[in-house]
Formats: C-alpha cells, sequence, structure tokens
C-alpha cells in the first residue's frame, strides 16, 4: 500500500511539474466544452427557405408570413421563377424552396384542396428531413387556421386533436443533449491519452528501467500509475460539469453520487486500455496513431450524436466492448432524467466487469524485463 | 536525379516498415467507411414506444395498430397509468409514450373531438421531434382515411428531395472521409515525419547530404502525397460501387480538387514541422489545430449554418471547409468550375501563404 502511494506521489509531482500537462489539463475542459459544444449541433434554425409564389394573393402572402413568423426558417428570396430557386439551392444560398402554384387560392377556396411543393436540398439526409418536418408543421398549422373561414357543408367530419409534451426538455434544447455526451469525450480523451503517453515516455526516456528493478509489484506499478490520473479526471469532470451546468443551464437532475461512481468506475476501464496499449507500444507516436484509431470508433459508435437504438444488430453488439457507449447512456439518463441507482445497475455491472478484465489485462501485459 | 529517387525510395520503406502507420493510412478509411455505412443510421426504425389506452374501443385499438405497422413504432409496454411513464422514461427503455384520452372513440364519432396525447423523452430533441412528426402524420393520415376524401385537409404537400433522392447518408460522409483521411496523412504524418527526423538528429545528416534542403522536403513529401492520392481514389471508388455515392460533375476536376488540397495539407504539415521542435509538440498542434476543425469546423457532420457567428468566422479559416463544398459540389451536384471557382481560389491563396511561411521558417543550420 506505501509503495502505491509513493508512486501517486511521485506521478502528481511530475505532472506538476511539467507545464504543458498542468495547463492541458485547465485548459482543455475549457476549450472543449465552449467549442464542442456550440459546434457539434444539429439544432435547426434558420432553414435557408425561398419562395416562388407564383399566385401572388393573400393566401400566398399569408403562408409566407407564417413561415417568416417560425424560428426555424429565414426568407432568402421570394420569386415567381422556378429555375431561378433551383440555381440559389445550386449555390448554396437556399436550402429548401416552396413553390406556390399559379392557382393556389383559387384552388383552396372552389376545390377546398390546393398543392404546394417544397424541394429541399437533401445531400444532408439528416437534416433535410427535420427541415420537411418543420415546413410539414407551418403548413399544417397555416390549413388549420383556414378551415374555419370555409363553410363546411352537412356533417362536421370527425377530427382528433393532438397534443404533444416533450419531457426532459421542453424547449429541445440541443446543447443540453449535446454537453453531457461531450463530458464524456472529455474524460475518455484526457484519461486515455494521459495514462497512455506517461507510460511509454517512460519507456522512451529510459527511466522505466530504473522502476523495474526496484522490488515494485507490478498491480502496484499499474495502480499507481492509475490513481492519479483518476483524481485528474474526476476533478476535470466536476470542472466542466460546472461550466454545462452554469453556461448551457445544463440540469443535473439526478444525484452526484451515482454519477461520480460510475464515472470512477469508467475512468478506470478507459485508464485501463491506455496503459495497455502503452505496454506493447516502443513510442509516443505508436500510442498515438493506435489511440486515434480506437477512440475515433469508440465516440463515432458511441451514440453521441446518433441513436445507438438505430444501429443494426451487429453494431449494438459491437457497442458491448465500446466503454463509452456506456458512459454516454447513464450520464444523459442520471443528469437530464434522474435516473438512479436502480435504473442504471445493468450498466454498472457491465462496466465494472470491464473495468476490472482490462486492468488485469494490462497487468499481466506489463514485462517488468527488458 | 538518381539521389533523389533513392531517397524517395528509402522514405517509402520507412513509412510501410511500422505496421501501425499501415493502419492508420489505409485501416482508417475502410472502417470509417464501414462505420458511417453501416452501423451509424440516423434514420428511425422500431422506436420503443408504450401505449396509455384509458379507452380501450374499436378507434383507439385501430390507431394503436396503424401506429405500430408503419415500422416506425414497436410497441414496449401496454401502459395503465400516467405514473408508470416516468420509470420507463428513467430506465431509457422507450423514447414515447401515446395517450389516448377516456372515450376517445366515443368523442371522436360523437362529438368529433378527440384528444390525443403525444409524450416524448426529449432528452434527445431531434429524436424527439423526429418522432412526434411521424406521429402525428400517422394521426393525420388515420383521420383523412375514416373521413370524406374532401373533408381532408385542404392544402396537400408534395416534396422532392434534390441530389440525394432516397436521403443516403453516403453522400455526406464519403466526401467528409476523403478531407478527413487526406488531412490525417498529408498534415499529420508528414509533420511528424519530419519533425522525428529533427527529434532524432538526423536532419543532420540528411542536410550535409549532397541533397538539396528542397529535394530533402520533396523526397519527404512525395511518399505522402503519393498514398494520399491513392486513399482518394480508393475512397471515391468505394463510396461508387459499394454505397452508390454518384459522381456527377467532372472527374478530372474532382481529382483536381482532392490534388490540391493534398498540396495545401502538405504545405500545412512542413509548415508545422518548421514550428515544433518534438514529434509530441507537432501531433498535438495537428489533432487539435487540424483534426478537430476537421471534423468539427468543415461542415463534415455538423451544419456550420447553425453554429454561433464566431466559429462561424473560425471555419472559414479551415481549409477542408472550402475543399468539402467544392468536392460536394463536384460530385453530388455535377456544377463546373464556374460554380467553385471561389473555393479553389481560396484553397490556392492558402497553399501560397503555407509555402511562403515553411520556406522563411526552414532551417539549413544547426541551432
Amino acid at each position: 500500500m506505501k509503495t502505491i502511494i509513493y508512486i501517486v506521489q511521485k506521478e502528481f509531482l511530475q505532472i506538476s511539474r511539467n507545464k504543458f500537462l498542468s495547463r492541458a489539463i485547465i485548459l482543455i475542459p475549457i476549450i472543449q466544452m465552449l467549442v464542442l459544444v456550440y459546434a457539434a449541433t444539429f439544432e435547426m434554425k434558420n432553414i435557408k427557405i425561398c419562395f416562388v409564389d407564383q399566385d401572388k394573393s393573400t393566401s400566398s402572402v399569408s403562408l409566407i408570413e407564417k413561415f417568416s413568423a417560425s424560428p426555424f426558417f429565414k426568407i432568402e428570396g421570394l420569386t415567381d421563377n422556378i429555375e431561378e430557386a433551383k440555381e440559389k439551392i445550386a449555390r448554396n444560398e437556399a436550402d429548401v424552396v416552396c413553390l406556390i402554384p399559379p392557382k393556389f387560392s383559387h384552388d383552396l377556396t372552389t376545390l377546398k384542396s390546393a398543392n404546394i411543393q417544397i424541394l429541399l436540398n437533401s445531400i444532408n439526409a439528416s437534416t433535410a428531413q427535420l427541415s420537411l418536418g418543420y415546413c410539414n408543421a407551418v403548413i399544417m398549422s397555416f390549413s388549420g387556421e383556414i378551415i374555419p373561414h370555409q363553410v363546411m357543408v352537412g356533417n362536421i367530419p370527425p377530427s382528433i386533436a393532438v397534443r404533444t409534451r416533450h419531457w426532459y426538455n421542453p424547449d429541445l434544447n440541443y446543447k443540453i443533449y449535446m454537453a453531457p455526451g461531450i463530458l464524456v469525450i472529455l474524460v475518455t480523451v484526457i484519461g486515455w491519452l494521459m495514462a497512455g503517453m506517461n507510460l511509454v515516455s517512460e519507456k522512451e526516456t529510459g527511466t522505466i528501467e530504473q522502476l523495474n528493478v526496484t522490488p515494485i509489484k507490478k498491480y502496484e506499478f499499474i495502480l499507481g500509475k492509475l490513481i492519479p490520473f483518476l483524481i485528474i479526471g474526476l476533478i476535470d469532470l466536476a470542472f466542466g460539469m460546472a461550466i454545462a451546468h452554469f453556461l448551457f443551464k445544463m440540469p443535473i437532475e439526478g444525484s452526484l453520487l451515482t454519477l461520480f461512481v460510475f464515472a470512477a468506475i469508467y475512468l478506470v476501464a478507459v485508464l485501463g486500455i491506455g496503459l495497455l496499449i502503452s505496454t506493447v507500444s516502443n513510442t509516443q507516436q505508436q500510442v498515438l496513431f493506435v489511440s486515434f484509431f480506437f477512440v475515433m470508433v469508440f465516440i463515432l459508435m458511441s451514440g453521441l450524436f446518433t441513436a445507438v437504438e438505430n444501429m443494426p444488430g451487429w453494431g449494438q453488439k459491437l457497442d458491448l466492448i465500446n466503454p463509452a457507449a456506456y458512459f454516454i447512456r447513464v450520464i444523459r439518463m442520471v443528469l437530464l432524467k434522474g435516473s438512479g441507482f436502480a435504473d442504471i445497475s445493468k450498466e454498472l455491472i457491465s462496466i465494472s466487469v470491464y473495468a476490472v478484465i482490462i486492468n488485469a489485462l494490462a497487468i499481466w501485459r506489463y514485462r517488468k524485463t527488458v | 536525379m538518381n539521389r533523389f529517387s533513392a531517397f524517395i525510395i528509402k522514405e517509402f520503406r520507412h513509412l510501410l516498415r511500422d505496421f501501425r502507420t499501415v493502419i492508420i493510412i489505409f485501416g482508417i478509411p475502410v472502417i470509417q467507411l464501414i462505420l458511417f455505412g453501416y452501423v451509424i443510421n440516423t434514420d428511425l426504425k422500431n422506436v420503443r414506444i408504450a401505449i396509455l389506452d384509458l379507452s380501450h374501443d374499436e378507434i383507439s385499438t385501430a390507431l394503436t395498430n396503424k401506429l405500430l405497422s408503419s415500422g416506425y413504432f414497436k410497441l414496449d409496454n401496454e401502459i395503465q397509468s400516467e405514473s408508470q411513464i416516468e420509470p420507463l422514461f428513467r430506465k431509457g427503455k422507450i423514447k414515447e409514450v401515446v395517450v389516448f384520452e377516456k372515450d376517445f372513440g366515443k368523442n371522436f364519432l360523437r362529438t368529433s373531438n378527440a384528444n390525443l396525447q403525444i409524450i416524448t423523452d426529449a432528452s434527445d430533441p431531434n429524436t424527439a421531434s423526429l418522432l412526434e412528426n411521424y406521429t402525428q402524420n400517422i394521426v393525420l393520415d388515420f383521420v383523412k382515411k375514416s373521413s370524406e376524401p374532401n373533408a381532408s385537409l385542404p392544402i396537400t404537400v408534395e416534396h422532392r428531395m434534390f441530389y440525394n433522392e432516397n436521403l443516403s447518408s453516403a453522400n455526406m460522409f464519403v466526401p467528409g472521409t476523403i478531407a478527413l483521411i487526406l488531412m490525417l496523412i498529408s498534415a499529420l504524418m508528414t509533420s511528424v515525419s519530419i519533425t522525428r527526423e529533427k527529434e532524432n538528429r538526423t536532419m543532420e545528416v540528411l542536410l550535409v547530404s549532397p541533397l538539396r534542403p528542397i529535394q530533402i522536403i520533396l523526397g519527404k513529401v512525395i511518399p505522402y502525397l503519393l498514398l494520399a492520392f491513392i486513399d482518394a481514389l480508393v475512397i471515391v471508388g468505394v463510396g461508387y460501387f459499394v454505397f452508390g455515392v454518384p459522381v456527377r460533375g467532372s472527374v478530372v476536376l474532382l481529382f483536381s480538387i482532392c490534388l490540391l488540397f493534398i498540396l495545401l495539407a502538405l504545405s500545412i504539415g512542413i509548415t508545422i514541422s518548421t514550428i515544433a521542435r518534438t514529434q509530441q509538440v507537432a501531433m498535438l498542434i495537428s489533432l487539435a489545430g487540424l483534426m478537430l476543425p476537421t471534423i468539427l469546423l468543415s461542415g463534415f457532420i455538423f451544419p456550420i449554418e447553425n453554429m454561433p457567428k464566431i466559429l462561424q468566422w473560425v471555419s472559414v479559416l479551415m481549409p477542408p471547409r472550402w475543399f468539402l463544398l467544392a468536392l460536394k459540389d463536384v460530385m453530388l451536384k455535377g456544377v463546373g468550375i464556374t460554380y467553385i471557382w471561389k473555393e479553389i481560389l481560396i484553397m490556392l491563396i492558402m497553399l501560397a501563404t503555407f509555402i511562403m511561411i515553411s520556406v522563411k521558417k526552414f532551417k539549413i543550420r544547426l541551432e
């Protein structure tokens, strides 16, 4: 036990001496929370819409007004020439073109049925779908408003009033969804790279041989390397959470104890992976390349910005060995929905087993011989 | 010339000797295409929902069946009271609850005003708003079909998706992967490899050799240029044959843009290597200053228009942003050079700037 404390002390001393590292520990959370949360957004606003109004009636004008009142749309042009509007899409000046045909208001009053065409730039399929959804919502509410003006003959047709309640995030604020995910990226990248780089840099400078000839046991060595980065990771998590809470009003619904217990076990697992990669590599460059590869795959598959449920079955199976997927799920549940230990018990057991296996592997792979 | 080619051969061997480098060069594009192509999916299907039916009549059952047969939803649970919703959301088992009011069917037929409630787990806001949309559309369709055809909602909306009728996500990730890989090979690996020669003091050996400094740099750079170009070809090919990503514009123009971007990335890599003293610094500058912006601020995954103004301004300085714009225009829209001259000009200016900086900073003397 005493040996471990000495190694931990030594590591902290080294980190505090290293100007670059100690700055990175403070600056990385700030930059990540500020840049990533703002940059990583699928939030749709200011969809650039161009109208082709071939009708020029009061109905078509009030429909356009309806669009301009919506926070999601920004009107980027009004023309009566469809080719001009298509050109705007080609030049990326408009995302959506709304075509109101010549007899629109005439059809509305006489036939009680009119047609509108929406043309979308769908290179980005998901934003195109969302844009179409917002267009539909505006047009639907517009048609709802004009129904009373029409004379209904005979029976009133049946209808259903649909009310929607969005729980946990009534304003559909994307930052609240993204911030917990970014916190996971934060602790993952910091923990992983620090642990990975640290051990291999001892190899590169040759100081590892001095450690190897001491009577330190293998598990003591790995634990001694693990604990300092675990503490730093948790501090950075708290720091990042504070920024997110005060800056983006990210809610903290659940208990912090639940979150930090899970975070600690998660970090042990991630640090274990870093140390494992480090024990099988000889240079920092190798560690970096291998880590880059795995971190990229883990983050892309973690459900950070696309739901894990949408992945094919084998993809979801692969996610069983992706620690980030567990933590992303849990941190969102605890912070946004207030889930407790009972709700996350399955994830908690999985990540604990994961942490034990990975660290056992790291201890086993670490060779004290040259 | 003989010396020069010998030097290039040496560089190639150096490069391909470490299997980890080969993994990076050929593994990352392949894995990334597989992940984006088959694993990462924004289409919603079989989303687990719960139904709270306080009415249990013919109409509510018919509408429930219609919702469940749409393919978007899968029934997880039929619940009996509103208090059961919260635990299900907290466990993360379901994403939406559809609530039918008491006497739903009766109200629907008699008073023609039935109430339906959609409750979503909006901790994932975009999924929530898509789910709401799908549910609304199904309900609307249900109402339409159960009433007279001409009493339907007065306005019908037709839509057409331009450039990507099938809404395939491949049209986003194939160009994005090209940008990321070209940046990775041309800027990150080049800067690290030149700095390594500095760090290991082998740069001195090269400088005293009969090779001229310009030849040393060119020799360092040419292997990466070739590999990056091969990768671009492979990715465009896989995109075309496997994911059906079209190349609507001129192929020559497409690869000229790729070549221009590779040269630009290489010049950035050389500039970094003239500044950085150690490999670690070179890596960190490349990762933080190049890879992250390539993923985040280029429009690869997240649309730039939705970002705050400051980040939009920062993204103007990011070479991959302009490359991606030009690349997507040529590949997917099939436009000619007249539409993308601005992007090309910006990249040319950036290229000239970086070459000037690196020529100025390159030291042929020892420090």
